[in-house]
């Protein structure tokens, strides 16, 4: 469980975020959604460490997340995988080595234990005959999947995703979403996601944080989003027609 | 940058492989150029200079001696590290540049690995080894003057032999080696600076690789007349 604490950041005087307050449960996905610019990567960024808060905490499990404390940081984030949104695969490496890499820097297994778990997780996410491809050699989803595998190898307790399905199509979107829910039940780990997608909103929502401006201006589930009467929510998830339709079905029936 | 470099070390499996990486990528794959400059450069020194001293009063063998002299003393380390901070420091800057833009560094960070550590650290120690280029540059550059100066006819090999012979002081080798290790050091770090806190995307990596090159290239200048004031004058 991650919590956060009035948790605010500002670049030259500008609040991008401002007092954020929630709790990330475990074994669920935790959603922050909201449009382009509202401090979604902001946020995210802050959780991760890789930007400094200027007010506020971040508990993982209780445990303050102090940038100044090297042993803390240094535990957690070996427990912490990330999926990025351009996967930030290490393009000089083929597939197997990004997912090794973890397994190479922070355990004291054998070559032969690393690569028989490496290829435990490559079978996971439903990656087949790409051990020796680099990044560039494959599509976006699979590079999605690699990004996926590397950031759970180590068995992490925190799962990050960075708008995860950005630049897929909708199918090997929803195949990634459905993935990560998956495996956030399975290995019982805390994931947060950043999306403005709300076909993964539906699809994986277990707990939604709506941002504006850098506000949490509500919190809810899938469920509770649609029936919801606040303007600027309704604004933002019947922004498509799609939604808006789905909608007008709902009311007629 | 440089305190957070040697601190909190990678891993030392992990560390040798990536440093004998960048010896291959830095010292190994600039052998090539280096040679063909050293040994092109040398003979240029040579021929120049028995052109200008072309008067039969002046000894035979100071065109052996004047290609030592500037071989050793300047073309070698300052020019050769010039150009290396055009190869080496434009690799540095755009291979970490790509790495910031492309968010390879941020991934290092979250995974709780002291990205300058993991990247800066290898080029460092790698570099280390430049003074062994810098030597075979010496040695080329020589040979190139030897070679222009006997087969064009402008001296002979006993005077050409007889000139890099004399008035040898070993301290002008320690002087170029000192010098070698601080090129080496900037060529290390200034390129990464600029790769490691870049901002933008592919058309910024250019620029920071191009902006890396000129101050890369005007501190060697700067360092080398400080150095040379502080040891020679």
């Amino acid at each position: 469980m991650i919590t956060i604490n009035k948790i605010s950041k500002s670049f030259d005087n500008i609040k991008t975020i401002d007092k954020i307050s929630a709790v990330f449960e475990k074994g669920k996905t935790n959603l922050i959604i909201g449009q382009s610019g509202s401090g979604k990567t902001v946020l995210m960024k802050c959780l991760l460490g890789l930007l400094d808060i200027d007010s506020g905490e971040i508990l993982y499990d209780g445990k303050k997340f102090d940038k100044d404390n090297i042993s803390i940081i240094s535990n957690l984030r070996k427990q912490i995988g990330m999926v990025f949104q351009g996967s930030a695969l290490f393009d000089s490496m083929t597939v197997l080595n990004n997912i090794l890499f973890p397994l190479r820097m922070f355990s004291d297994k054998t070559d032969s234990k690393m690569i028989t778990r490496a290829k435990e997780v490559i079978k996971r996410v439903d990656l087949r005959d790409v051990d020796n491809k680099f990044p560039s050699e494959i599509s976006g989803g699979m590079q999605k999947r690699v990004a996926i595998a590397r950031a759970i190898v180590l068995n992490p307790r925190y799962l990050f995703c960075d708008e995860p399905n950005s630049g897929l199509d909708p199918k090997t979107a929803i195949i990634i979403d459905k993935l990560i829910k998956e495996i956030t039940v399975e290995y019982n780990i805390t994931t947060v996601i950043n999306t403005h997608d709300m076909n993964s909103v539906m699809e994986i929502g277990d707990k939604i944080i709506f941002l504006v401006e850098g506000k949490k201006i509500w919190e809810g589930t899938n469920q509770q989003i649609l029936n919801t009467d606040d303007k600027m929510i309704n604004d933002f998830v019947y922004s498509s027609e799609l939604f808006k339709k789905v909608k007008l079905t709902q009311q007629k029936n | 940058m440089i305190k957070y470099t040697f601190t909190k070390f990678t891993k030392w499996s992990v560390l040798k492989k990536l440093i004998f990486q960048e010896i291959d990528d830095l010292i190994i794959g600039s052998i090539g150029i280096v040679a063909f400059m050293s040994f092109l450069i040398g003979g240029v020194v040579a021929i120049q200079t028995a052109l200008a001293i072309d008067n039969p009063l002046l000894p035979g063998n100071l065109i052996g001696f004047a290609t030592r002299q500037s071989v050793v003393l300047e073309f070698a380390p300052t020019l050769i590290s010039i150009i290396m901070a055009g190869k080496v420091g434009s690799f540095i800057t755009s291979s970490i540049g790509t790495m910031r833009v492309t968010e390879q560094i941020d991934a290092l960070e979250v995974m709780g690995i002291n990205s300058y550590n993991y990247l800066i650290f290898p080029k460092i120690i790698s570099l280390l080894l430049y003074p062994f280029l810098i030597t075979f540059a010496m040695f080329l550059g020589i040979l190139g003057g030897y070679m222009a100066s006997v087969y064009a006819g402008f001296s002979t090999s006993f005077d050409f032999i007889q000139g890099i012979q004399l008035d040898f002081k070993v301290f002008h080798i320690i002087y170029t080696y000192i010098k070698t290790m601080l090129f080496a050091f900037v060529l290390a770090t200034i390129p990464s600076y600029h790769g490691f806190f870049m901002k933008g995307g592919a058309l910024e990596v250019g620029k920071a690789s191009n902006i890396s090159f000129v101050w890369t290239s005007s501190v060697i200048i700067i360092i080398n007349f400080i150095v040379t004031q502080l040891l020679l004058a």
